[in-house]
């Protein structure tokens, strides 16, 4: 049994090496990127930084963000116990697995003068459906796209400190610490294109402040950041121009709308109003035109979402089907989408993680270097990501 | 002690003379036989503490008991042949109902070795003089012992120095193996010598016995010192591995059941399989998120090294999280014993793993917060 197992592990690293030779001799100029560090080269790491190259081949293998891309693609956008990774690790990488590059390859021959699709991450907790976004986005990034990700769509819906009634429609509240602190970020890994995309409409905030019709977005934007009152609005607003622009023969961007936790547009929420009582998603700005964004009626981009349990208000634990989270209403909005399984790590890709973790001296345990060791770790974390970064913590 | 087995022999004489006019005989024997032990107690109460009786006093004893037993079949309608004392017990309980609370002051009718026990036999003739030489000692049948022992040990010596004369002696010939046993306890020792003895006493006779027993040509002997031992049995012997079953694809698989705290489990254990492990239909993972819990699963595979070789089944019902774990523990064990080796089973019950967890809630108590804990004290 034992034995026969040995083989096939054995047989899947040598087929990986063989692999990542081939690779090496085809692309070299991909691997110029990370030419600065080359003794990295082995078999749980790949050359190929460039998510729209990455092929079925490197499934398991992880490559290396270039630092240039991590903070401005990804100001908030990480998970925190991987931020703590990067932080220990020194450098930023992710694993191409399955799920990211089904749709990569999906977005790749995608006709974008047709209305978005709509991509959607499920499965179950700690599987790696935020990762797998994350390396999607990577992916809309280095092609070009305007990203625009939340997050995490759930903190929208809960721990609101301060709740204003807009200004806009006197029946929907506005929640002006979070629309700026995203709008903050969206500047950070939008810059390129602030300056370019002008704005179509005439937006009048007060009686002396208004934005003219052609003036840039970035513009827009800092009226938010500076005029926190009416942060929400100019992420309608902004939101609004990305809508109708993106796509048009005018525009020379394509849009990529990350939504992390989608299921939270049309769950619940725990914010209260004045008079105590809860306050319906829908009547939240920020809410309300998220949904707007989640209607495929705009052309020349694409949604990527996750649905999570995690941080989901009023859902049963054991939930993790996009039926189950989205609730009826949600589904029949985001239907039709693409639905993509992030399920646990396969052995290769476990084996690719744990050589990883040796690799990076995160393994200090004697135990954890032999095959016993492995084998409780397989145990106790039955190749579940997260709940494998839980555990090799204290080892 | 003394008092109370006085009292029960009063009864037993109560009921024997409370009988139809056909035992009244021995009743009046009885009461003679009273007089006699009363004048020899009176007798004794200075020398000796507890009261003694004669051998012949308890022989007689017993016949009655013999001849009473079969009259009381006789009134009850039974076989007396075949009367047992539960019988005995029943009729008296009929006969002679009694709303006495103690359970010991109601009538009862007893075997005689059970109202007058080994020790209370004299040790002394009708003329006052003692039956053993060693009555004096206080202790006779340990020094007696004591004695046997060392006349044993000199007749060895004796037999070696035979052996060295005729120069085939050899350091270990005919030396006792004792196998896997140990000697008794000082209270076993107790029961067996009938009598009191101190620590310093028991370690001369175990340094004694020792002796013997590392003593070559001893082997004729071994008899008399393997009365002094009590044969060890491994412990998993007792263990009763469930047979090996097979399912109609031919694999081996066993099932077992656990409990712990209120928690009941059952697991049913497949040979061949890649570790998948189900607990009430889910994962295991999501049945147990805490580290530890999982950690309580993975021991026995892990103990056994057979981890990522079997595919578990589990039901566990009842109980918090913990205490589900520690049922699944012990029903993993349990199936686990069924593909192990005799002396994995030894192995898996030194570590543990086969012991079921006996420790339960403890009751809240009046007056106090919890089982244990103390209302927080003021002063007013």
């Amino acid at each position: 049994m034992a034995l026969c197992r040995l083989s096939l592990r054995l047989r899947a690293s040598v087929t990986q090496v063989r692999s990542l030779h081939t690779s090496d001799s085809g692309q070299q100029q991909e691997a110029v990127a990370v030419e600065s560090n080359p003794d990295f080269f082995s078999v749980f790491r790949t050359q190929e930084s460039d998510p729209a190259c990455q092929s079925e081949k490197h499934i398991g293998q992880y490559y290396t963000l270039p630092p240039a891309h991590t903070r401005p693609l990804f100001p908030h956008g990480l998970p925190w116990r991987y931020q703590q990774q990067m932080k220990t690790f020194n450098e930023a990488c992710f694993m191409v697995r399955q799920p990211a590059l089904e749709v990569i390859s999906y977005m790749k021959k995608a006709d974008y003068s047709k209305p978005a699709l709509r991509y959607l991450f499920y499965g179950l907790k700690g599987t790696g459906k935020t990762m797998s976004l994350c390396h999607t986005m990577h992916f809309c990034y280095t092609q070009g796209f305007l990203v625009l990700h939340v997050p995490d769509a759930h903190l929208w819906v809960k721990n609101c400190k301060e709740l204003l009634p807009s200004s806009f429609k006197p029946d929907r509240f506005d929640q002006p610490l979070q629309a700026t602190a995203w709008l903050r970020n969206f500047k950070i890994t939008n810059e390129r294109f602030l300056s370019k995309i002008k704005t179509k409409h005439r937006y009048v905030w007060t009686k002396r402040e208004s934005t003219e019709e052609g003036r840039p977005l970035g513009e827009l934007v800092d009226q938010g950041i500076a005029r926190v009152k009416s942060s929400s609005d100019v992420i309608g607003a902004l939101m609004k121009e990305l809508r109708q622009q993106s796509g048009r023969p005018g525009a020379d961007f394509r849009l990529a709308v990350a939504v992390d936790g989608v299921n939270a547009l049309w769950g619940r929420s725990t914010i209260k109003k004045e008079d105590k009582s809860a306050v319906n998603p829908d009547e939240l700005t920020l809410i309300h035109n998220l949904r707007k964004l989640m209607k495929n009626d705009w052309i020349g981009g694409a949604i990527i979402a996750t649905v999570c349990q995690t941080g989901s208000l009023y859902t049963p634990k054991s939930a993790y089907l996009p039926q189950e989270l989205l609730g009826q209403r949600g589904f029949d909005s985001m239907d039709p989408f693409i639905p993509v399984s992030v399920s646990n790590y396969s052995e290769k890709e476990f084996e690719s993680c744990y050589l990883y973790y040796l690799d990076r001296r995160w393994l200090q345990h004697p135990q954890s270097h032999t095959e016993e060791g492995k084998k409780e770790l397989v145990f106790l974390s039955n190749r579940n990501p997260s709940l494998m970064d839980r555990v090799c913590g204290f080892l | 002690m003394a008092a109370s087995c006085v009292r029960s022999l009063g009864l037993v004489l109560g009921k024997c003379g409370t009988y139809s006019s056909g035992i009244n005989t021995f009743g009046s024997q009885l009461n003679r036989q009273i007089c006699v032990s009363a004048g020899l107690r009176r007798k004794n109460l200075a020398a000796a503490g507890p009261e003694k009786f004669t051998m012949e006093f308890i022989q007689k004893q017993a016949e009655e008991f013999d001849i009473g037993k079969r009259h009381l079949a006789n009134m009850m309608g039974e076989d007396p042949d075949n009367f047992t004392q539960d019988d005995i017990d029943r009729s008296i309980a009929y006969l002679f109902p009694s709303g006495l609370f103690d359970k010991k002051a109601r009538p009862l009718m007893k075997h005689p070795d059970e109202i007058f026990p080994k020790q209370r036999a004299v040790q002394w003739g009708p003329d006052g003089r003692p039956f053993h030489f060693l009555f004096y000692t206080g202790k006779q049948s340990y020094y007696s012992l004591m004695h046997e022992l060392y006349s044993k040990i000199l007749n060895i010596e004796k037999h070696q120095d035979r052996m060295r004369a005729k120069g085939v002696f050899s350091p270990d010939a005919k030396l006792i193996s004792p196998g896997m046993s140990r000697w008794l306890t000082k209270e076993e020792l107790e029961a067996v010598l009938v009598e009191a003895i101190s620590p310093h006493d028991y370690d001369r006779l175990i340094q004694l016995m020792e002796r013997l027993l590392a003593a070559p040509y001893g082997a004729a002997e071994g008899e008399f010192v393997m009365r002094y031992r009590r044969q060890l049995e491994a412990q998993s012997a007792q263990q009763v591995a469930p047979a090996l079953e097979r399912d109609e694809r031919g694999v081996a698989y066993s099932e077992a059941d656990g409990r712990r705290k209120t928690s009941t489990s059952t697991v049913v254990l497949r040979d061949c399989g890649s570790g998948r492990i189900t607990v009430n239909g889910r994962d295991y993972v999501h049945a147990f998120p805490v580290l530890q819990d999982r950690e309580q699963l993975m021991f026995p595979l892990q103990f056994l090294g057979m981890l990522g070789r079997f595919d578990l089944e589990c039901t566990v019902s009842g109980g918090g999280r913990s205490s589900q774990a520690g049922a699944l523990r012990l029903a993993i064990s349990r199936a686990l014993l069924s593909f192990g080796s005799e002396s994995d089973r030894e192995a898996m019950r030194q570590a543990g793993l086969l012991t079921a967890d006996p420790r339960l809630r403890e009751r809240k108590k009046p007056g106090q917060e919890g089982a244990r804990r103390k209302f927080t004290w003021k002063k007013r």
